[in-house]
């Protein structure tokens, strides 16, 4: 287990992104995005619908090359490093997709044992142990057999987190965690992800656009624009939405509920 | 008549409207107002009358924006007050977002030679993805013989009783039939000749030496390749593929790589099921048609066929069971990210796993003849 960190240090940097442009073929989505996640952060991504959050995420995480710019994880960068080292990264990165993105044709137990069988050599036993502790931690307990099209998607979601937090990561993803979600669920989803940030020690970055989550966990974020197609903002949400001095900012943090007085 | 105009009076045109304005009702066309807009030069502003109008549903608001882009062409004021209330909010909300002339813009006014450029490099593209696939799948097998690699035996063993015991009553089917259809055609010629026992020999070495091969190629790769295509696809929508590359598990070993294994295991047991169901469709053809009996059809059997045939026939169904998982796993990873993609990528596997086998055959049949056996 890592060692349990109740007080996470803020200065301490830990992913860097630095002068990163992302583009699909010749359609450039994002350019010069610079900010930097520090330790035990939840550092939230947000922009509007389609500005290219979710393909920052799968840049940060080693599944779409960048067109320009680098990723790094404390002093190694990412998308240059030795396949040895991009994989000791990969272990220690761990993702909620989406949709859960569950191995479907596999029960629940399968889909959190699949990181440890393939990371390391515990006995079938210790898997199945860790497991159950996994999915009990998530509120699933009693769950292992189930296949994901047998539950509901909040739960796919949970399950997704337990196979997420298998292999205790340092570094945990998470792409629009409370989409499709009724605000209750979603709600409970948010306090897991600060559960487990500070029983974990881990540091959470959040693709989202929900405000009340955005608030409710985020300490530090990055502000995605689609029409400038750069990054306008960065910092904790609160303190951007008292002092920040631009309008599409303020408007995106009050729901657009500013239109018509700043704008 | 719901549609009916007073003046224009003092520059105002009224335009009354009654009665029921519902889709699927007979409504009048635009065309009368443009036309009335068009005929009249004096009129300034445009205003409605509905206090007759009983019912309106989306086909109301359709024809004021229409009225409303020819107002503003001719600079005429549109007032909107003689509206219904609903009416004059729905073409307030249609309106407020200007139309984005650039959204449509992509791919159009292409010329010939920039058409026949992309599809040159979409179809280069597409040839380098399919011999990275092919040597990668390699390289997956290469681990698999040094015990490397990196799957689940249980999916390879469901993979396997997916296309082997659960494919045997198609293939029964279908071999007897060809079996059957291939004694049909051979009777007729030989009977000219009175050499019936021959037929044993037509459909014997047809089927072990390629036709059982071909047919059961062809019926895996409408069942199973499709198969196969549409699971990683749909594996490919939900994100699973990007969850396994991002655990490290490459998608190769732990998804290609069963089921490539599973089809070549199975393609040459299959093959040789499909052989003597063909041979028993041509027997029942034989005894029944042409007088032959059981023991005189067996024994003719037995000493037509000769070994060489039978591993001509199963290579080539080992060929066929690499090309078919190969073509429906290359389709699948290739999916986009739609439900509409995956069916394509089993289309695809299918077109893709026939024409390959075709090709095969074609290339086997030359190197043998070449090789002479």
């Amino acid at each position: 287990m890592t060692t349990l960190q109740q007080q996470p240090m803020k200065t301490d940097p830990y992913i860097i992104v630095r002068d990163l442009t992302m583009a699909y073929g010749d359609y450039v989505i994002m350019r010069d995005l610079n900010f930097t996640v520090g330790r035990g952060d939840i550092f939230i991504i947000m922009g509007g619908s389609g500005c290219g959050k979710s393909t920052l995420m799968k840049i940060m995480v080693g599944l779409k090359e960048p067109a320009r710019g680098q990723v790094f994880y404390g002093d190694l960068n990412f998308w240059e490093a030795f396949p040895d080292d991009r994989k000791h990264i990969v272990k220690n990165i761990g993702i909620l997709y989406q949709s859960g993105a569950l191995w479907s044709s596999m029960t629940l137990a399968e889909n959190v044992a699949l990181p440890l069988e393939e990371y390391t050599d515990l006995g079938p036993n210790e898997i199945r142990e860790l497991v159950s502790f996994k999915l009990s931690m998530v509120g699933l307990a009693g769950y292992e057999d189930f296949y994901p099209a047998e539950i509901s998607g909040g739960m796919r979601k949970r399950a997704g987190i337990a196979r997420a937090i298998a292999l205790d990561p340092d570094i945990l993803f998470f792409d629009e965690p409370s989409a499709g979600l009724d605000p209750v669920s979603a709600k409970r989803l948010d306090d897991l992800i600060l559960e487990l940030r500070n029983s974990l020690g881990a540091t959470v970055v959040v693709v989202t656009h929900e405000l009340a989550s955005i608030f409710a966990i985020g300490n530090n974020s990055v502000f995605l624009d689609s029409e400038t197609r750069t990054m306008t903002a960065a910092g904790n949400p609160q303190m951007l939405l008292e002092n920040s001095q631009d309008p599409k900012i303020i408007n995106f943090l009050m729901r657009g509920e500013t239109e018509g007085h700043i704008l | 008549m719901k549609l009916r105009f007073n003046g224009p009076i003092d520059g105002v045109l009224m335009i009354r409207l009654s009665g029921n304005w519902q889709i699927g009702e007979d409504l009048p066309s635009p065309n009368e107002i443009k036309n009335k807009l068009e005929s009249e030069t004096d009129i300034q502003r445009v205003a409605f009358d509905t206090k007759e109008l009983t019912q309106w549903d989306s086909s109301l608001p359709i024809l004021l924006l229409k009225i409303k882009n020819l107002c503003s062409e001719k600079k005429i004021y549109m007032d909107s007050d003689g509206l219904p209330r609903g009416a004059q909010r729905l073409i307030e909300l249609a309106t407020a977002v200007p139309i984005e002339k650039d959204a449509r813009s992509v791919g159009e006014n292409k010329t010939f030679l920039s058409l026949v450029g992309t599809e040159t490099i979409h179809f280069l593209k597409s040839a380098k993805e399919m011999i990275a696939f092919i040597g990668e799948a390699f390289l997956a097998f290469i681990k698999f013989l040094s015990g490397k690699a990196r799957y689940r035996r249980s999916d390879l063993f469901k993979t396997i009783q997916g296309c082997g015991a659960q494919a045997l009553p198609i293939v029964s089917l279908i071999s007897i039939l060809v079996g059957l259809i291939l004694a049909f055609v051979g009777a007729i010629q030989l009977k000219m000749f009175g050499a019936q026992i021959y037929i044993a020999n037509l459909v014997g070495i047809a089927m072990v030496r390629v036709m059982g091969a071909v047919m059961t190629g062809i019926i895996m790769a409408g069942r199973t390749g499709a198969a196969f295509a549409a699971q990683i696809g749909t594996m490919e929508v939900n994100e699973e593929i990007d969850a396994l590359k991002t655990l490290g598990i490459s998608p190769m070993e732990f998804l290609v790589l069963p089921r490539m294994l599973a089809l070549v295991f199975m393609m040459p047991l299959l093959c040789i099921y499909a052989d003597l169901m063909g041979i028993l469709g041509g027997g029942i053809v034989a005894i029944g048609m042409l007088d032959l009996n059981i023991s005189q059809y067996y024994i003719q059997t037995k000493e037509a066929i000769s070994l060489n045939d039978l591993w001509i026939g199963l290579f080539h169904s080992a060929v066929f069971g690499v090309l078919v998982a190969l073509a429906g796993c290359l389709r699948g990873i290739q999916c986009g990210r739609s439900s509409a993609d995956v069916g394509n990528a089993a289309t695809s596997a299918v077109v893709t796993g026939i024409v390959s086998i075709i090709v095969a055959t074609a290339i086997i049949t030359i190197m043998c003849n070449v090789l002479g056996i």
